[in-house]
C-alpha cells in the first residue's frame, strides 16, 4: 500500500479546519497562540460564520493573526482593538466581531479602551492572551508579570516597590455591568483546550444575543520570553500563574 | 428652494453628516466644537437614517472607532479641536497608512498645550504636513462659513472615498461658533450593504467563498514592501494635487496686491479688500479651499500681475511657507498674524498691508 | 442696507438669544446675517457679547472693531465698547447698574430702563425683548412681522405660547426708550 492509498477520505482521522490558513505560523514552538488560533478557527467553522466574522488583531506577537485565520481582519493600533471593535459591531450588528489581544496590548496601553468597551457592554468578544510578558519586543515586563518574575526590564525580578503589582484585569472587568461573560481559561493540555473551546463558542454566541461583552482570558506560556523549554514553561505556568490567576468562570449571565 | 435655517457652523457639521448619508459619528466633547455631538444626540439620527452616534471615552478611542468603522466601508467621522486632534495623530497616520476614507473635523483653538478655547489657525502644519508619523497626507478642506461646514462633510466623504484617504475639515472657533443661514441640500440615503460591497471591494464585509479575505492594515515589515506602499501613496497624493485643488478669489482680476487667507481669516480679509479698494489700493484675495492640495499653481500664475502678497493667518505664520514655496522669491511675500486666540480685524489687516507695501 | 451691531452684557441677560432673534428676523426678510458670540467660561455668569450683522449683500468679516450700534447692558461692556461705536452711530444702554454713563458727543445715545420695565411687567425674562424694542424703535432694520416670525423660528415649539408676551415686551421697549444725546 503506497501513500496514495492511505490518503483517502475514508481514512481521514483528523483534518485542519479550512478557516485556518495554510500559512506557516511565526510563533515559537511551544507558544500558546497557535492553539488558541486553532480553537477560534474551529468555533468559526462549526458555527458556520466565516462570512460573518471580523477579527481585530493587536500589536504584539499576535499582530499576524490575520495571516492564519481565513476571515476578514482589521489590524489595530497598540491597545485600541476594543475601540475598533465597538464601531465595527455597532455599524455591522449582523457580524461576529472579536478582538485578539495580548497582556501588554490589552492590560497596559489599551486599559482605557477595554474598560470602556466592556462598560458600554459592546456585543463583542474579547480574547485576552495572558503570558505575563511582552513577547514581540523581546521579553519585557507586562502588567501581568508576577512578582519576582525575571524579564528584560525586571532583570532582578519584578519588585512591587519599583514596578507595582501584577494586574488582575479580568477580575476588574468582571465587576462591570456591561460584561455578560467573563472567564479565565488555559490551553496546555487536551482537557483545557476542550474547555477553552466551549468558552469561546459561548462568547461568540453571546455576541448575537445583545447580552453585553464576553471576555475570555487565556493564561498561556511564552517559553522563549520565559527562557524555558515548552514543557518546563507549562509546569512553571501551572505552579506560578494558576495560583495567582485562578482558572474558571467569573461571571456568566 | 430649500428653507434657510440659522445655525452655528458646528451644528451645520452635524446636519451635513446626517443628510449626506453618514453611517457613524464617534467623538469626545471639547470646546469649541461640542455642539457637533450635542446636535447629533438631539437629532437622534439612529431613529431616522440609522446613523450611529457614540460618545467615546477619549479622542484616542474616537479616532480608532473611526478606523474600525471605516474598515467596513462605512462613512464614519469624528470631530475635535486642536489638542484632541493631537491625541488622534497616531490614528490618523494609521488611517492614511491603511488607506481608509473618513472625515475628521478640527475646530481649531489657540495653543500650544491646553492653550485657549478662542479661535486659532495654528494647526495648519499639523493638518497639511502630517501631524502623525510617516510620509502621509490628508485632503484638507477649509470652510469659511456655516454653509461650507454643511457642504464640506458630504464633499469630504466623496473625496475620501474617491481616493481612499482621510479628509480633514480644518475649521476654527469663529466658523464653528458663528451662526449664519444654511441652506440644507437634498437628503441622501445611507448606502446599502450591497452598495458598500460594490463600491468598496476592499471593505470588510465578511469573507465569502467568492473572494479572498480582506485585510485592513498599515503593517509591512519588509522594507521593500513598505517602500512600495509609500510609492503608491505618493502617486495618489500627486493625482490629488493635480485634480482636486479648490480655491476662491475676490476682486483678484485686476489686483496688484493679493491677500492670501483661508477659513475665517479669508472672510476678514475680504472686508479688508473692500477697505483697501475704498482707499484706492488695488488689492484682491485668494482663498485656498483645499489646503492640501494647495493652490500652488494658481498663485504662481498670478505672479506677473502682482507687486506683492500678504498672507494673513491666526498663527505665527504657517501657510505663508506654502505661499513662499509657490512664489519662489519672485515677489515679496509678507505675513501678518495674531496668535493665542486673538482675531485680527479688517482694519488691522489693512494697516499691515499699508505698512508692508505702501510706506 | 447693512447694520453691524454688538450686544454686550452679563450672561443670563439674554444677550445671545436677543441677537439670535434679530438674526432670524433678518433671514425672514431675506437678508444675509451673521451672529458671532464671545464664547467660553464667560458665558456662565460673566460678561457675554454677540456681534450681529444684517446686510443686503454677502457678509465678509463676521468680526468687527467698529459698530453701527452698541447695545450695552453692564458697566464692563460700557468701558469696553463705548469707543467702538462708529461716529454718528448709536449706543443704547440700560442705566441700571451703570456707574459711568457714556460721555461721547459724536454718537446718538439712548437709554432703556429694561430691568425696571421687565419687573413692572412681572416677567424678568422680558428684559432682552424690551431692549430689542428700544433698538427697533431707533433703527427699524427689521419689521415686527419678521421679528414674530423670527421668534417662532428660534424658540422651541413648547415656548411658542410666550410669543405674545415677547411682542408686548418689544412694544414696551419702543415706548420707553429715552433719548440722551441726539445728533
Amino acid at each position: 500500500m503506497d501513500i496514495k492509498d492511505i490518503i483517502k477520505p475514508e481514512n481521514v482521522v483528523y483534518s485542519k479546519t479550512p478557516v485556518l490558513s495554510d500559512a506557516i505560523m511565526h510563533y515559537c514552538p511551544g507558544c500558546t497562540h497557535g492553539v488558541v488560533h486553532k480553537v477560534i478557527a474551529e468555533v468559526i467553522e462549526e458555527m458556520g460564520i466565516q462570512d460573518k466574522t471580523i477579527g481585530i488583531s493587536p500589536v504584539g506577537c499576535a499582530v499576524f493573526a490575520y495571516n492564519y485565520l481565513n476571515i476578514d481582519w482589521e489590524q489595530a493600533a497598540h491597545g485600541r482593538a476594543p475601540a475598533l471593535a465597538t464601531a465595527t459591531k455597532r455599524l455591522n450588528p449582523d457580524k461576529y466581531v472579536f478582538t485578539y489581544q495580548g497582556d501588554g496590548d490589552l492590560a497596559s496601553i489599551g486599559t482605557a479602551e477595554v474598560m470602556h468597551a466592556c462598560n458600554r457592554g459592546e456585543n463583542i468578544v474579547i480574547v485576552f492572551i495572558n503570558n505575563a510578558i511582552y513577547g514581540m519586543t523581546g521579553g519585557q515586563m507586562a502588567p501581568t508579570t508576577l512578582l519576582g518574575q525575571v524579564t528584560a526590564t525586571t532583570p532582578y525580578g519584578r519588585d512591587a516597590k519599583l514596578n507595582g503589582y501584577p494586574l488582575k484585569i479580568t477580575e476588574l472587568l468582571a465587576q462591570l455591568e456591561g460584561t455578560c461573560y467573563v472567564t479565565r481559561q488555559s490551553a496546555q493540555n487536551p482537557a483545557s483546550v476542550r474547555k477553552l473551546k466551549k468558552a469561546i463558542r459561548k462568547a461568540f454566541e453571546n455576541s448575537m444575543m445583545e447580552k453585553g461583552t464576553s471576555f475570555v482570558e487565556v493564561v498561556g506560556t511564552c517559553n522563549s520570553g520565559w527562557k524555558m523549554s515548552p514543557v518546563k514553561a507549562n509546569k512553571w505556568m501551572e505552579e506560578n500563574m494558576f495560583p495567582f490567576y485562578p482558572l474558571g468562570d467569573m461571571k456568566d449571565r | 428652494m430649500a428653507e434657510k435655517i440659522l445655525m452655528k457652523g458646528n451644528e451645520a457639521i452635524a446636519y451635513g453628516a446626517i443628510r449626506c448619508g453618514a453611517d457613524g459619528y464617534f467623538g469626545y466633547p471639547i470646546t469649541p466644537q461640542s455642539e457637533v455631538m450635542e446636535t447629533l444626540m438631539e437629532q437622534k439620527p439612529w431613529e431616522t437614517t440609522g446613523m450611529v452616534v457614540l460618545q467615546a471615552e477619549s479622542e484616542t478611542s474616537s479616532i480608532n472607532m473611526v478606523y474600525g468603522g471605516a474598515s467596513t466601508g462605512k462613512k464614519v467621522m469624528t470631530s475635535s479641536s486642536s489638542l484632541g486632534i493631537s491625541l488622534m495623530a497616531e490614528g490618523l497616520s494609521y488611517l492614511a497608512g491603511a488607506e481608509l476614507p473618513c472625515v475628521v473635523v478640527n475646530v481649531m483653538r489657540g495653543g500650544p498645550g491646553l492653550g485657549t478655547i478662542q479661535p486659532s489657525q495654528a494647526d495648519y502644519f499639523q493638518a497639511v504636513k502630517g501631524g502623525g508619523h510617516g510620509d502621509y497626507k490628508m485632503i484638507v478642506l477649509a470652510p469659511a462659513s456655516a454653509q461650507d461646514m454643511y457642504d464640506y462633510v458630504g464633499l469630504g466623504f466623496d473625496l475620501a472615498f474617491k481616493y481612499r484617504i482621510p479628509a480633514m475639515i480644518l475649521s476654527d472657533g469663529v466658523i464653528g461658533q458663528m451662526m449664519e443661514k444654511v441652506e440644507m441640500g437634498e437628503m441622501k440615503p445611507r448606502r446599502t450593504a450591497e452598495q458598500v460591497k460594490a463600491e468598496c471591494p476592499w471593505a470588510l464585509t465578511g469573507k465569502t467563498p467568492e473572494r479572498d479575505r480582506n485585510l485592513i492594515t498599515s503593517l509591512a515589515l519588509d522594507p521593500n514592501v513598505q517602500e512600495r506602499v509609500n510609492i503608491k501613496l505618493q502617486a495618489k497624493y500627486k493625482e490629488i494635487q493635480e485634480n482636486e485643488v479648490r480655491y476662491a478669489t475676490y476682486l483678484a482680476e485686476d489686483a496688484e496686491y493679493l491677500f492670501v487667507a483661508y477659513g475665517s481669516m479669508s472672510r476678514i480679509c475680504e472686508a479688508a479688500v473692500d477697505q483697501a479698494r475704498e482707499a484706492g489700493y488695488k488689492v484682491g484675495l485668494l482663498r485656498p479651499i483645499t489646503l492640501f492640495p494647495f493652490p500652488e499653481k494658481q498663485i504662481k500664475d498670478m505672479i506677473p500681475q502682482l507687486k506683492g502678497i500678504l498672507t494673513v493667518e491666526m498663527s505665527a505664520g504657517q501657510m505663508v511657507e506654502d505661499v513662499r514655496l509657490a512664489v519662489e522669491g519672485r515677489i515679496p511675500v509678507e505675513f501678518y498674524g495674531r496668535m493665542g486666540g486673538i482675531i485680527p480685524s479688517p482694519d488691522e489687516v489693512l494697516d499691515a498691508f499699508v505698512k508692508f507695501f505702501k510706506k | 442696507m447693512k447694520e453691524e451691531l454688538i450686544i454686550a452684557g452679563f450672561g443670563g441677560q439674554g444677550v445671545l438669544s436677543m441677537g439670535k432673534i434679530l438674526a432670524y428676523s433678518g433671514i425672514m426678510q431675506d437678508k444675509e446675517v451673521t451672529w458671532m458670540p464671545s464664547y467660553g467660561p464667560e458665558m456662565r455668569g460673566g460678561t457675554a457679547n454677540v456681534t450681529v450683522i444684517l446686510s443686503d449683500k454677502k457678509i465678509g468679516s463676521p468680526i468687527l472693531a467698529k459698530y453701527d450700534t452698541a447695545i450695552i447692558l453692564n458697566q464692563q461692556s460700557m468701558d469696553k465698547f463705548e469707543n467702538s461705536v462708529k461716529p454718528g452711530g448709536l449706543l443704547i444702554y440700560d442705566p441700571n447698574g451703570i456707574t459711568r454713563h457714556p460721555q461721547r458727543k459724536d454718537i446718538n445715545i439712548c437709554s432703556i430702563d429694561a430691568a425696571e420695565e421687565s419687573a413692572r411687567m412681572g416677567n424678568l425674562k422680558a428684559f432682552n425683548m424690551i431692549v430689542l424694542g428700544a433698538f427697533l424703535k431707533k433703527k427699524p432694520v427689521v419689521s415686527m412681522e419678521s421679528v414674530v416670525a423670527g421668534l417662532k423660528k428660534s424658540l422651541p415649539e413648547r415656548h411658542h405660547h410666550l410669543i405674545p408676551m415677547n411682542e408686548d415686551a418689544i412694544h414696551v421697549g419702543m415706548d420707553k426708550v429715552v433719548d440722551i444725546n441726539v445728533l
